[in-house]
């Protein structure tokens, strides 16, 4: 099956999310309202664990490092006027101490 | 079977003693605290509980007790995967296509091809995560944290790659052979998990594709209906859902070989090179190393005063043969041989026990020390690389005489 467009396999990892990883869901991010925009744009590709397990021990500079790399290699559209705001809350919420 | 509650406390305990100052810089060979928090236990359709590390893409590590038996079953296999979508293959539609511009001919198998047409080789070998305990490196570096558990041992059943790139014939300046598996990204602008084998390893007669494992078929997770088994070598290279096999005349150009699994040139006793692909400062990973695990002890077990211990684990390498593994109790000062159990054959893990005469209340750490046929032992330092790759440090599990 080819899905040409990135919409429609968004759409079809969602399905196939729901029914294969049903015991993503309970993965909650802290910070209330702080957490969305990062739940929004990380969540797309990967489960929100993957922030909780590699912490709290990245750098700022570390976490930085991480969105620029799913942005440039791993193609995630995070607009540029976003990262700070999501590195900031990396850093604040999940970074070395 | 250890409960997730009972592993907490375990955990717990470790840290209790680390905090009292009695096992001093062992500390820092626990997990990150924010792995500790989001691991649970959870059962992935056909497997048993496994420690679920991330969800999606879904990465389980096996629990310790997987290794009491030399064969990992198949249901407690771990599992890794780099993309989130992993399509449900229906092995009657399955074809693995090969070819490439190193090919002289290109062309479709199916399963009963696969199986009807090579002559089947069958063996045991270790399947071992790149990244295995990421999760104690000091200090801690980003990836997948793994514990002790990113690898298992099977008997792998399947074709000879070479046979099937003999039918395919091979133009004289191949350089590599690529494999490229059924998953997919959730979106299309993320690099697909293409990897590469130089040609000599590709033509080993141990490198297969592989169809069986354990005597059944492969499980969903451990890459049905088919895999790439290259033993002694990192599992980077052990395609699953393995849909298209490529002789290329150029190196691979891709994220996955380029960037990633990547290792500091000269930091490790590696002797299997992949020079098509090394660059003045790093080399593709290549072979595993010489290792061992403890699977019988926790950290922070209480054992009773004026009775024998007994240990028990298993030891493996790239293939070259495990000369012995050694036991300290008092802090590496002395170390006594343990026995080693029957050979499942070179790339299998071997097992070993040792008893420990009774000892006198206190703590003090259990360690085990590998050493293989070219001579290589254990470090007692752990190597220390940014991407975390090939932990083979000794182990040190504090345990308590009460």
């Amino acid at each position: 099956m080819t899905i040409k467009t990135r919409f429609g396999s968004a759409l079809l990892f969602c399905i196939f999310a729901a029914s294969a990883f049903g015991g993503e869901s309970p993965i909650k991010l802290v910070g209330g309202a702080q957490a969305t925009v990062v739940q929004l744009r990380c969540s797309t590709c990967h489960s929100l664990d993957y922030i909780v397990m590699n912490s709290p021990f990245l750098t700022r500079a570390a976490w930085e490092a991480e969105v620029r790399k799913m942005m440039k290699i791993m193609g995630a559209p995070i607009p540029e006027d976003e990262v700070a705001p999501i590195v900031d809350y990396l850093t604040q919420h999940y970074g070395a101490n | 079977m250890q409960t997730r509650r009972s592993f907490v406390r375990m955990a717990a305990g470790g840290i209790a003693l680390a905090e009292a100052g009695l096992i001093g810089s062992w500390a820092r060979a626990e997990l990150p605290q924010g792995t500790l928090d989001s691991e649970v236990r959870e059962t992935l359709p056909g497997k048993q509980p496994l420690i679920k590390r991330s969800f999606r893409p879904p990465n389980y590590e096996s629990p310790v007790d997987s290794f009491d038996d030399v064969l990992t079953p198949n249901d407690k296999f771990f599992v890794r995967w780099h993309l989130a979508n992993i399509p449900r293959i229906d092995v009657r539609a399955w074809r693995l296509n090969v070819g490439g511009d190193g090919a002289e001919r290109g062309f479709e198998l199916s399963m009963d091809q696969l199986k009807r047409d090579f002559e089947p080789a069958e063996f045991v070998a270790v399947c071992q995560c790149a990244g295995n305990r990421r999760g104690f490196s000091a200090p801690h570096v980003a990836g997948v944290e793994w514990g002790s558990g990113a690898m298992g041992n099977a008997r792998w059943k399947g074709a000879r790659l070479k046979d099937i790139l003999a039918r395919a014939g091979l133009k004289k300046e191949i350089v590599e052979i690529a494999f490229n598996g059924s998953d997919r990204a959730a979106l299309d602008s993320t690099p697909a998990f293409v990897k590469s084998l130089p040609a000599w390893k590709a033509m080993d007669e141990n490198t297969l594709v592989a169809y069986e494992m354990n005597g059944a078929a492969l499980p969903h997770w451990n890459g049905f209906p088919a895999r790439i088994v290259v033993p002694g070598w990192s599992a980077t290279y052990w395609m699953k859902q393995v849909a298209s096999i490529r002789a290329l005349v150029q190196p691979l150009a891709s994220f996955w070989m380029n960037t990633a699994y990547r290792l500091p040139i000269g930091k490790f006793p590696i002797i299997d090179r992949f020079t098509s692909q090394e660059s003045a400062t790093t080399t593709p990973i290549t072979e595993i190393l010489i290792n061992s695990l403890i699977t019988n002890v926790s950290a922070g077990q209480r054992f009773a005063a004026g009775q024998p211990l007994q240990f028990k684990g298993i030891a493996w390498d790239a293939g070259y043969g495990i000369r012995g593994v050694e036991i300290s109790v008092d802090d590496g000062r002395t170390w006594q041989s343990a026995t080693l159990g029957e050979s499942q054959g070179r790339y299998s893990f071997r097992t070993w026990q040792f008893t420990c005469p009774a000892r006198a209340a206190g703590r003090f750490p259990v360690m085990a020390r590998a050493s293989n046929a070219q001579g290589t032992v254990q470090p007692a330092e752990l190597i220390f690389n940014g991407p975390g790759y090939h932990n083979n440090v000794v182990q040190k599990i504090a345990i308590e005489i009460v």
